[in-house]
């Protein structure tokens, strides 16, 4: 009788081990994808370092100041508009004329120099998005953006993922509202009923054949 | 054995890569950011650091309208216009509403009254509209006031086109007429509503 290599609690080794290294694997895959949702790789709610620490909440809240403003190209182009000095001069050449606050401003305006914020929407140059015909089919600003008028520091709302992009194409009765209602950040699209969300698709000629979903319609 | 060696060595190599792809996963930034330029990215090229380029002095805009028409200046053979240059419908009214709200409501007052909330808030005097200095001004003047900017308010052409501020000069000159209508103008049944004759 030849000399047993393996103990009896080798059989048992063996299944703890396939099962443990199952639940590694399990494990660190559901790590990944719990890092690749998580705010520190999305930047969801993550406050961006600015030059001036410029407050939506009051602005367009306290203020009631409107989107287009300042972002006055929202209605024309794809990119929404960034304000230029001489849009926050021309209220500030006014009003609090000696915060310290301000100051990066009035530097831009003397020497002419850009005030150089940080980017909190980046989409991949790969993307091609465009503002205006979102908003001339119906899409608010807070649909992408959240709800920026409550927002003292602007930080990102979405992560912006291909998924969330194309669930709102391939049912765009989800989010859609009256082209009255979209820079009015308190408007939820939801409280119409779905019928009258169907309709406005149809009146503001909102492809639903499909047209919306193929891969050019954003990789072009 | 050594042909054994051998075979083992290739067949690691062809699963080599496999880790590769996940490392490789992460590096995607040469697709995400190409070498071009995206609107008010900065940019080390130019010497002012702006990617968005001004237009050299003197450029003409490719329009179909004459970049000295009524349409762009607000002036007529050298005066302030006092016909509107595109059609007076109750769409342009509207539009013109739409951008008064967004750029000019902030001072002048949703009524044009001068008494906007930032006009309120910070304390500086905005004259109304309904005064019969600004009643009586040719609609170029108000064009021209959008356009340049006068007195403490700034140029507002590079947020209003020239066409929209047409459609505001027209919803000023009905808001001025929303506040001084004569009574005889309503029809019977509009002076019931007032509760009058």
């Amino acid at each position: 009788m030849s000399a047993q290599v393996f103990p009896r609690t080798a059989n048992a080794l063996v299944w703890i081990s396939i099962i443990g290294i199952g639940l590694l694997i399990g494990g660190i895959v559901a790590a990944l994808i719990g890092l690749y949702l998580s705010p520190w790789y999305t930047d969801v709610g993550v406050v961006q370092p600015q030059p001036i620490p410029f407050s939506h909440k009051h602005h367009v809240d306290e203020l009631k100041i409107d989107c287009r403003y300042c972002h006055a190209t929202v209605e024309r182009a794809s990119h929404a508009g960034f304000p230029s000095t001489d849009t926050c001069m021309s209220c500030h050449s006014q009003v609090w004329t000696t915060s310290p606050l301000l100051e990066p401003v009035r530097e831009s305006y003397r020497t002419n120099e850009s005030i150089v914020w940080n980017r909190v929407y980046d989409l991949p140059d790969f993307v091609y998005f465009n503002h205006s015909i979102h908003v001339a089919k119906g899409i608010g600003c807070s649909s992408c953006h959240g709800r920026i008028d409550q927002q003292q520091l602007v930080s990102k709302a979405q992560p912006l993922y291909m998924s969330w992009c194309l669930s709102c194409h391939r049912d765009p009765a989800e989010n859609v509202r009256p082209r009255d209602e979209v820079f009015n950040m308190a408007f939820d699209p939801q409280s119409l009923p779905r019928a009258e969300r169907e309709a406005l698709v149809q009146e503001y000629q909102i492809a639903t054949d499909g047209r919306l979903t193929t891969c050019y319609t954003c990789h072009r | 054995m050594h042909r054994n060696s051998r075979l083992r060595l290739s067949s690691l190599a062809r699963i080599g890569w496999l880790p590769l792809c996940l490392l490789l996963a992460a590096c995607h930034i040469d697709m995400y950011d190409q070498p071009r330029y995206t609107a008010n990215q900065p940019s080390a090229f130019f010497e002012d650091g702006r990617s968005m380029r001004p237009p050299v002095p003197n450029t003409v805009p490719m329009t179909a309208e004459e970049p000295d028409s009524v349409l762009y200046t607000g002036l007529e053979n050298g005066e302030l216009a006092i016909e509107l240059p595109v059609e007076l419908t109750a769409e342009l009214l509207e539009h013109g509403q739409s951008r008064y709200n967004a750029y000019c409501a902030p001072c002048h007052g949703l009524s044009g009254e001068g008494n906007g909330v930032i006009a309120y808030r910070g304390g500086f005097q905005v004259p109304s509209f309904h005064q019969d200095r600004l009643r009586t001004v040719a609609p170029g003047y108000i064009f021209d006031v959008i356009t340049n900017g006068i007195g403490r308010m700034y140029s507002y052409a590079n947020r209003i086109p020239p066409e929209d501020r047409w459609a505001v000069v027209a919803y000023v000159r009905a808001l001025q007429l929303s506040q001084y209508a004569d009574v005889d103008d309503l029809s019977a049944e509009e002076r019931q509503q007032l509760g009058g004759q």
